[in-house]
């Protein structure tokens, strides 16, 4: 049961009339655990996966907290958040996330993009931009709940976290999980990952964090990076981290429901002017003859989401 | 054929229809292109090597290009952890993972430079031309300066016009060059970066328990109960030693507590965190030695058996208004003579261990602490007092023998003027508490850089030696009496008091630097060494510089004018030398000093005559050699590329220009050339030693067959020594640092095993080789009662067998003496025991500690009533007392300090560190910017009467405001990173701000704690 293979199980504006191979489908999932009450917010990952990535972005500017680079861009897959907070009885608390790309099951990303195979998921559930297939659209950044991708401005192409695809595919751990230095980023099989949590949840709650808790959101189908949080039950406490993340009703109606639509309306054309050329024929006219009758044919029978994985 | 308008609508249809349906997905798929990116590391070559930044000394692998072949150009592209190594387990800080950056960093110097007085650039010279030129400004200066004797007619041999700064991030094979090269011309003026940050751990932990090193280890912290977080702040600064911390919370249940000015990011994932004052961390220790004494929660049977808590003080030692007995205002210095114990008719000390003489140890030092109790304590460092019980309580509960704390610790308690007493004061605690030698125990100094605890090894200090061992003073004319004072006499019967085997150390010393002219008839070439009048340690030289009674100096990958306090006032002194050498990977700002770079180094080039080279260095990547961590392993490491363009390892730098020098006092004779050309430097290469033959000298050799008692040859003569215990006083065993001593032996490089199995506890002998005999927790006897039973079963690192000492660890002790044969643990100490009571000649400011005020100070007058405010003993040049401010005019107690993303002024260089924090910022607390009207991210002026910087403000909950002596303080917090160079945005040397003044037992300088005014700009 390998973990690293790259097997493609979703692919961006690809439909399914010629299946994706199946054959070797019985594959873990992987899952990366960021326990955030381990995070001393050091920035190590940070630095890892730019270094692996060879990303190098701006040195930029202090702007008055100790996130830097301030927010997520092309060239920086993953910040550390700090948000401090005091509770009710004026304990100080310093909340620090690591943030970055979800690796949802139900990947808004790839469900939004147009360009086909600029997105691919894998069956061990990592998400994937192909940059050079990218169109800069920036579909993928309205898709994803998470406010994950970035569009670069030097290329016009959009990137994000890889969950290093190119360790996890000779077995590796992603860059930034084996230079945590606390412990705080693991990464195994899904399944173990969650036992993990279980385990810190339960110790996290015997320390007296009652909202101790996993985050795996639902509204993605789980995820393939998960937080222990401290306060899971406020999730948002953590720099905005959606307390219920879901893909945009917009994304869904237009590629679940309009699009069928639209491909349906326009195979309904295609048929319509079909039959009237079959039945009533061409136009005549005086430069060309009319064209003799050709035998029946009718091509809705390809329903588009008849297989589709993705529409 | 000819288009008509309905070909072309019908074709026009067709492919719009056609685009549209491949762009609704009806196309077949493509075949895939490439899905992941190459795996990049396939074949490329792996090397071996330990991060170049802190004392952790975390494995990497390094990849090159190429796959090793002769004809590939190796140029590491890639860093990561190594995963086997016990400590770091492939984990790397986001400075070690961003070290390919510094390797490549375009402030990397390529070739030897030259600016020449008053000229505004840098010229490029050739190494040839750069070396004769420096051998030759030496040796004047030398042949003009070189005293050979004092004004009383002693025999002195210094050289003081000139003086070196070694580098601590450099090999030991390099430290050993530069010990032969700085003292075989008499400088006395050598320090290293050990002045500027742990000084007054080696002051401290010494004269308490032995040895002035870390106890224990980075690993064995996962062992503790409890682990309290004071004057450091490991998850910044040892992040990936943090990663045993946060092993013991999980694994081990151990409850984490901070005390710090600021809630850093240790506090972040802490169990507990108390805010303090700056500078107060001497009155909160001594109430926690209150609070264990007046509950009586102490580790009885431990204090009695193992500290010197039953020895008996003499009727005249007495402590009165903040002074010990002797003290002469006028000198500000002691007489020491009343700080002793009681002796019997033998002249072994009086021991009590019944504990009811009022003079015992343990009954003075009740009462000292007594004055310490929680209100003063609350008053002067204002904690919360609910806050400071929970720490007594919490540490007290481990006082019982199966629990321990640990205390880790770093520069938070050295920088102060009382840091020594401060770090001796938490010594005391483990003692009381009897948590020293205990797995999960001790007092974890937790180092600077990488190679510090290898260049404080290796006496690379103004009055050291190898080994700990002191330079002689003046008035110790001859060998005896050097020794007389430095061997110590027993102070109790039947003791190890291993210092007795000094003669035996100096003289294999001796044989290393002199080789065969170091004879018996010559006192083994006593007279050649140095003998000094008094410290030249940096504050002192500096202030001579200043003076300008100091010509040349070297800084080898040292950043003085960064590093040291009061930045103007440095470049003041660099500006009166005639000569600076750098040796250095990096550009640096004091190689720089000299040039305009507006607000940042407002100064004129043309005014400054100092004539300047900058030698490229290479970096730890470009070669082979073995630095030691905190923990005191010698882990050996492995060149992966070369350095760049034309520049050199310090070992051929220094080999060059000693060669060169000696060359020159060969021809031409010139001031007492003896040791200079004396000095053993019989490598193969004298221009340029090579790593291995240097790391073989440290560990040393038999100059002839070495016999047991029985007469059996146990080394044969030019073997390598297996361990210290081998060594003659006699001249027929070398060793250059008694303690490396079984680091290379004949059974190969001890340094570069990898066997990291775990023995027990997280023990790892067999990876790389720690001092002193692979010993992992030092006086780890102690664990056990004097019967041999372990204090904890579960904690059990050795045992008796019934003939001898074995287990996990190696014994810290006699392996052949039996339980109860009465030996005490404490085998460097002639007591046997720990001190709660250092008396003698051990420290200069009193044999208890005692809290002192920092020089600047809030606090006018002290809750402790009428004391000594300051530190009576501390050093104070009268050029210093102008540059000092008062309250009145800086409100706001600052402190400095490393964040993660940076290592001190190095990693400003490395871009991909520069990205993780751009610009210079301040930390100030919500509610002083709220009284200053000051936002998140203005720039804002921090000022002290020495100058000014400027920076972004962070705005932050982190620094609270406290009630000091019932009045509101607040704390201002200045991380230590930028410069007018670098990768980063330029910004001011932090350093501008602090006091030039030191610990009065280490003259290490007081960064720590100091007044500053605040104001938006």
């Amino acid at each position: 049961m390998g973990m690293q293979s790259q097997d493609i199980i979703r692919r961006s504006a690809t439909n399914g009339l010629t299946p994706l191979p199946q054959a070797r489908s019985h594959e873990q999932e992987v899952a990366k655990l960021i326990d955030v009450s381990l995070c001393t917010g050091c920035k190590g990952c940070q630095v890892a996966c730019s270094e692996w990535n060879d990303l190098r972005d701006e040195v930029g500017h202090n702007v008055g907290v100790y996130d830097n680079p301030a927010n997520l861009t092309a060239e920086t897959w993953t910040v550390i958040r700090f948000d401090e907070r005091e509770d009710e009885a004026g304990k100080l608390e310093w909340l620090l996330r690591k943030e970055g790309c979800m690796h949802c099951a139900e990947p808004g990303c790839l469900k939004a993009c147009p360009s086909p195979g600029a997105i691919l998921q894998f069956a061990n559930g990592i998400v994937d931009f192909q940059s050079d297939q990218c169109i800069g659209c920036g579909y993928c950044i309205a898709g994803c709940p998470f406010d994950v991708p970035r569009i670069s401005q030097k290329d016009n192409h959009a990137y994000k976290c890889t969950l290093c695809s190119d360790r996890v595919a000779v077995g590796q751990e992603p860059a930034c999980v084996k230079t945590c230095p606390t412990g705080a980023i693991s990464f195994g099989s899904k399944a173990e990952m969650k036992d993990l949590a279980a385990t810190r949840v339960e110790e996290l709650q015997s320390r007296g964090h009652a909202g101790a808790g996993l985050y795996d959101p639902a509204g993605v189908g789980g995820t393939h990076v998960m937080y222990v949080l401290t306060h899971a039950d406020q999730p948002s406490l953590y720099h905005r981290l959606p307390d219920n993340p879901h893909i945009s009703p917009i994304v869904r109606g237009w590629k679940e429901w309009l699009k069928p639509v639209g491909a349906l309306g326009f195979i309904a054309t295609l048929a319509g002017a079909f039959v009237h050329y079959m039945g009533v024929g061409a136009n005549t006219t005086d430069e060309t003859p009319p064209p003799e009758p050709k035998s029946k044919q009718d091509n809705a029978e390809h329903d588009p989401n008849e297989n589709g994985r993705d529409a | 054929m000819a288009l008509g308008r309905r070909e072309f609508l019908k074709g026009a249809g067709t492919c719009v229809g056609g685009a549209s349906a491949i762009a609704l997905g009806f196309a077949p798929p493509k075949a895939f292109a490439q899905e992941t990116r190459q795996y990049k590391l396939l074949r490329a070559k792996e090397t071996r090597n330990n991060c170049t930044y802190c004392s952790v000394g975390c494995g990497l692998l390094m990849y090159s290009l190429g796959d090793g072949a002769k004809n590939a150009k190796p140029s590491i592209f890639h860093i990561e952890g190594d995963p086997d190594h016990p400590v770091s387990r492939g984990s790397l800080c986001p400075k070690g993972a961003g070290l390919v950056d510094f390797i490549h960093s375009d402030g990397r110097l390529h070739y030897p430079s030259y600016r020449a007085p008053g000229s505004n650039e840098w010229t490029r010279i050739s190494w040839e031309e750069a070396t004769d030129r420096i051998a030759r400004l030496l040796k004047d200066d030398r042949d003009k300066n070189f005293i050979e004797k004092n004004d009383k007619g002693e025999t002195v041999n210094r050289w003081l016009s000139t003086g070196m700064l070694a580098s601590s991030a450099a090999s030991n094979e390099t430290g050993l060059l530069d010990f032969k090269f700085a003292r075989s011309m008499g400088m006395l003026a050598l320090d290293c970066q050990a002045r500027l940050c742990h000084g007054p751990t080696v002051s401290a932990l010494a004269p308490t328990l032995g040895r002035g090193a870390m106890t224990n280890n980075w690993v064995d912290i996962k062992n503790a109960n409890v682990v309290l977080i004071m004057g450091g702040n490991p998850a910044e600064a040892h992040p990936v030693g943090f990663k045993w911390v946060m092993e013991a919370k999980i694994r081990n249940g151990a409850k984490v507590m901070v005390v710090d000015p600021r809630f850093n990011r240790s506090a972040a994932v802490a169990d507990f965190y108390a805010p303090i004052r700056a500078g107060s961390d001497g009155a909160f220790l001594l109430g926690v030695i209150n609070y264990l004494l007046t509950h009586d929660q102490i580790q009885h049977e431990y204090v009695r058996s193992y500290t010197n808590a039953p020895f008996v003080v003499r009727e005249d030692f007495s402590f009165h208004e903040g002074l010990f007995s002797g003290y002469d205002a006028e000198k500000r210095s002691y007489d020491k003579s009343s700080w002793a114990y009681e002796r019997d008719a033998q002249g072994y000390a009086v021991v009590d261990p019944t504990l009811q003489n009022p003079r015992c140890v343990i009954n003075l030092l009740r009462q000292h602490a007594a004055r310490y109790t929680p209100e003063v304590v609350t008053q002067l460092t204002g904690t919360p007092e609910k806050d400071f019980l929970h720490v007594c309580e919490t540490l007290a509960a481990t006082s019982a023998p199966d629990l321990t704390s640990t205390i880790l610790f770093a520069l938070g308690w050295t920088h102060h003027t009382n840091g020594t007493q401060i770090i001796r004061t938490a010594a005391m605690i483990q003692l009381l508490l009897g948590n020293v030698g205990m797995a999960g125990g001790g007092l974890n100094a937790l180092r600077g850089h990488s190679n510090i605890q290898g260049y404080t090894d290796l006496g690379l200090l103004s009055l050291r030696l190898p080994g700990y061992m002191n330079l002689p003073k003046d008035s110790q004319q001859t060998l005896d009496n050097y020794m007389q004072a430095v061997v110590p006499h027993a102070d109790e019967p039947g003791q190890v008091n291993y210092w007795h085997n000094t003669p035996k150390f100096f003289v294999s010393l001796m044989k290393t630097l002199w080789g065969e002219h170091a004879t018996p008839t010559n006192n083994w070439g006593y007279d050649w060494l140095p003998k000094w009048d008094r410290s030249y340690d940096m504050l002192a030289y500096f202030e001579m510089m200043h003076q300008g009674k100091v010509n040349g100096y070297i800084a080898q990958g040292f950043n003085p004018l960064a590093a040291m306090p009061d930045k103007n006032r440095i470049r003041e002194s660099l500006s009166k030398l005639r000569f600076l050498v750098t040796m250095d990977p990096l550009d640096t700002e004091t190689s720089n000093f000299w040039q305009n770079e507006g607000t940042y180094n407002d100064v004129k080039p043309e005014d400054i005559q100092t004539e300047v080279f900058r030698l490229p260095a290479s970096c730890f990547a470009e070669e082979n050699g073995s630095i030691v961590n905190s923990a005191r392993w010698l882990q050996w490491h492995f060149e992966g590329a070369k350095p760049p363009g034309d520049a050199w390892n310090d070992g051929h730098i220094i080999g060059t220009i000693f060669t060169k020098l000696r060359a020159l006092y060969a021809k031409e004779g010139g001031a007492y050339p003896e040791p200079v050309l004396n000095m053993q430097w019989n490598y193969r290469d004298p221009e340029d030693p090579t790593p291995e033959e240097v790391a073989k000298e440290a560990n040393g050799y038999a100059l002839a067959d070495i016999m047991d008692d029985k007469g059996k040859v146990v080394v044969r003569r030019g073997e390598l020594l297996p361990d210290f215990a081998v060594m003659k006083d006699d001249g027929s065993t070398a060793s250059f640092c008694w303690i490396f001593a079984g680091s290379w032996t004949q059974a190969g490089n001890q340094m570069a095993r990898r066997d990291n199995t775990d023995t027990g506890l997280g023990t790892t002998p067999g990876w790389a080789w720690a001092w002193p005999a692979n010993r992992r927790i030092l006086y780890n006897r102690a664990s056990l009662d004097v019967q041999g039973r372990p204090w904890d079963p579960k904690r059990q690192i050795i045992a008796w067998d019934g003939q001898r000492w074995g287990g996990a660890d190696v014994p810290d002790y006699p392996v052949t003496s039996p339980p109860n044969s009465g030996v005490g643990p404490y085998i460097m100490h002639s007591e046997g025991v720990g001190l709660l009571f250092a008396g003698g000649d051990k420290l200069v400011d009193g044999p208890f500690p005692e809290h002192y005020e920092p020089t600047e100070t809030p606090v006018l007058s002290s809750a402790l009533g009428k004391t000594a405010l300051r530190n009576p003993a501390a050093r104070f040049y009268a050029d210093e007392k102008p540059r000092m401010g008062d309250p009145a005019q800086y409100p706001y107690v600052a402190t400095t300090y490393s964040i993660t993303e940076l290592f001190r002024h190095w990693t400003k260089h490395s871009r991909i560190n520069a990205i993780m924090q751009p610009e210079q910022f301040v930390e100030i607390g919500d509610k002083l910017a709220g009284k200053l009207g000051i936002n998140a991210g203005d720039m804002v002026r921090v000022s002290s009467h020495r100058g000014y910087i400027e920076a972004k403000a962070v705005v932050t909950k982190r620094l609270k405001r406290l009630s000091v002596m019932g009045k509101d303080l607040d704390q201002v917090g200045v991380p230590c990173h930028w410069g007018f160079k670098g990768a980063a945005r330029k910004g001011y040397l932090a350093n501008t701000l602090t006091p030039g003044i030191g610990d009065a037992n280490s003259q290490t300088p007081e960064f720590k704690a100091f007044l500053v005014n605040v104001e938006k700009v």
